[in-house]
């Protein structure tokens, strides 16, 4: 028996891609195992249950959650193809703004997505407190990990297909080419690889859930206005 | 190495900041260790942790490295002729991260939670919520420990440091809160690990004083009510 790699994840799920993403990188099979959130499987609560949440990445029966802990992990286990920078200071570096994306960044641009009004506006200055750093991080560089996808870009990977799902469902631009021309060049040149482009979620599936999802924040009257 | 190629910027309530010590202790580092006043942030904080303007901030040959969990691993992976602090195989080493950043975004706001939160209901709610993660956390140290005295096994770890510098503040909420948040009912194995960790000569130096504490988060709650303490 070879090794054995299943993926629990949701369709969408931008925290599972980055597990996937890294596995296709590797040329590591796996397979999907999709989970209905609003159900969740007996397995999933059994190889997760601190967080019950997606993904879970389970490497010959070992179960692994949080999706910046499985990367480091799958960098660590199969080495072809480094995700990660090789020097200390590089990856401390990757390290921390893959955490900064993940505290700060996807919050700060959920907020402006689900806020309205005077809030959306505050929000709308914090996301760009934040993206600005993303901007900044891309200078003389094609992708945030350099030359080539790697493990940043993947933690970053939600910037490319949600934003502008976010920015089409409410009608504003919150990623525009004044303010961010490396990250919108970022966003294209991230899109087109092969491997990403393969497994990229369906915009048109993007708009419906995340439309949904919108709906389920605000009242009714407010989402007619 | 010159001391001065190597500076720590902090203060010494600070339990990350104390993580980066007790790192830097394991390896044998010589650091300066740069005190941090926080009121007002000083220009060297503000220039080398612009995001956040947090301490921790290590400082090695003039970079800046910020988050005292990428510190500690930062140090593991340069001084690397000193006793690893994560272990070999990438399975155990991956435990040891998703504990240590559950100490970080669950455990930690828990337990300043219980010294901010305000009315009995909330409080004791908070309460079972630190009991529930402490219990898991036993749970853990029976699997990391594997009989052993550390989370990291013979010697001390990655999870250890993480969840090693809360135990300051952890007897200091039990002092100020009147109750036993570690104890050999719930928590014999922590409890005794507790001790371990705290006489292990790399913590002893930097572990302030259960008293300290007590007296400083007088000031600290009131930071707290406001805006966010160091981290």
């Amino acid at each position: 028996m070879g090794e054995e790699v299943k993926v629990f994840r949701t369709w969408s799920s931008p925290f599972a891609f980055r597990v996937v993403w890294a596995l296709q990188f590797k040329g590591v099979p796996y397979e999907n195992i999709y989970e209905d959130l609003s159900e969740k499987s007996s397995l999933l609560l059994h190889y997760n249950p601190i967080h019950k949440k997606v993904p879970v990445l389970v490497h010959n029966g070992k179960p692994l959650a949080e999706s910046l802990v499985i990367l480091e992990y799958i960098e660590e286990t199969w080495k072809q193809t480094p995700l990660f920078p090789e020097d200390p200071y590089e990856r401390a570096t990757a390290r921390f703004w893959a955490r900064f994306g993940d505290d700060q960044v996807l919050p700060s641009v959920f907020g402006v997505f689900i806020k309205q009004g005077k809030e959306r506006e505050e929000a709308i200055v914090t996301a760009h407190g934040n993206l600005k750093y993303l901007e900044e991080e891309l200078r003389g560089k094609k992708f945030f990990s350099g030359e080539k996808i790697g493990f940043l870009d993947l933690a970053f990977g939600w910037v490319a297909n949600l934003v502008s799902v976010f920015e089409e469902i409410q009608g504003l631009t919150l990623i525009d080419h004044e303010k961010y021309p490396l990250l919108l060049a970022w966003i294209q040149n991230f899109m087109d690889d092969p491997i990403i482009k393969e497994s990229w979620p369906p915009r048109d599936k993007l708009i419906t859930k995340y439309q949904a999802l919108l709906g389920s924040f605000i009242p009714k009257e407010a989402a007619e206005k | 190495m010159a001391k001065s190629e190597v500076k720590l910027l902090g203060a010494w309530p600070s339990p990350f900041v104390m993580r980066a010590r007790i790192a830097l202790n394991i390896k044998a580092v010589e650091y300066e260790f740069v005190l941090e006043t926080l009121e007002p942030k000083s220009p060297l904080l503000l220039q080398s942790n612009p995001v956040y303007k947090k301490i921790p901030v290590l400082i090695h040959a003039d970079k800046p490295i910020c988050e005292s969990l990428i510190i500690v691993q930062y140090i593991d992976e340069v001084w690397t002729s000193a006793p690893s602090i994560l272990p070999s195989d990438p399975y155990d080493r991956a435990i040891q991260r998703f504990w240590a950043a559950y100490v970080d975004d669950k455990l930690f706001p828990t337990m300043r939670g219980l010294l901010t939160t305000q009315g009995e209901e909330a409080r004791k709610a908070v309460l079972d919520q630190l009991a529930e993660g402490l219990a898991l956390l036993e749970e853990a140290f029976g699997k990391c420990s594997k009989g052993k005295a550390f989370f990291g096994g013979d010697r001390i770890g990655l999870l250890d440091i993480a969840f090693g510098c809360m135990l300051g503040w952890l007897r200091a909420t039990e002092k100020i809160s009147g109750l036993k948040l570690l104890h050999e009912a719930n928590t014999p194995g922590l409890l005794k690990w507790a001790d371990t960790f705290c006489a292990d000569a790399a913590v002893k130096g930097v572990m302030p004083e259960t008293e300290k504490l007590v007296e400083f988060s007088k000031v600290i709650v009131a930071r707290m009510r406001g805006a966010h303490p160091p981290k």
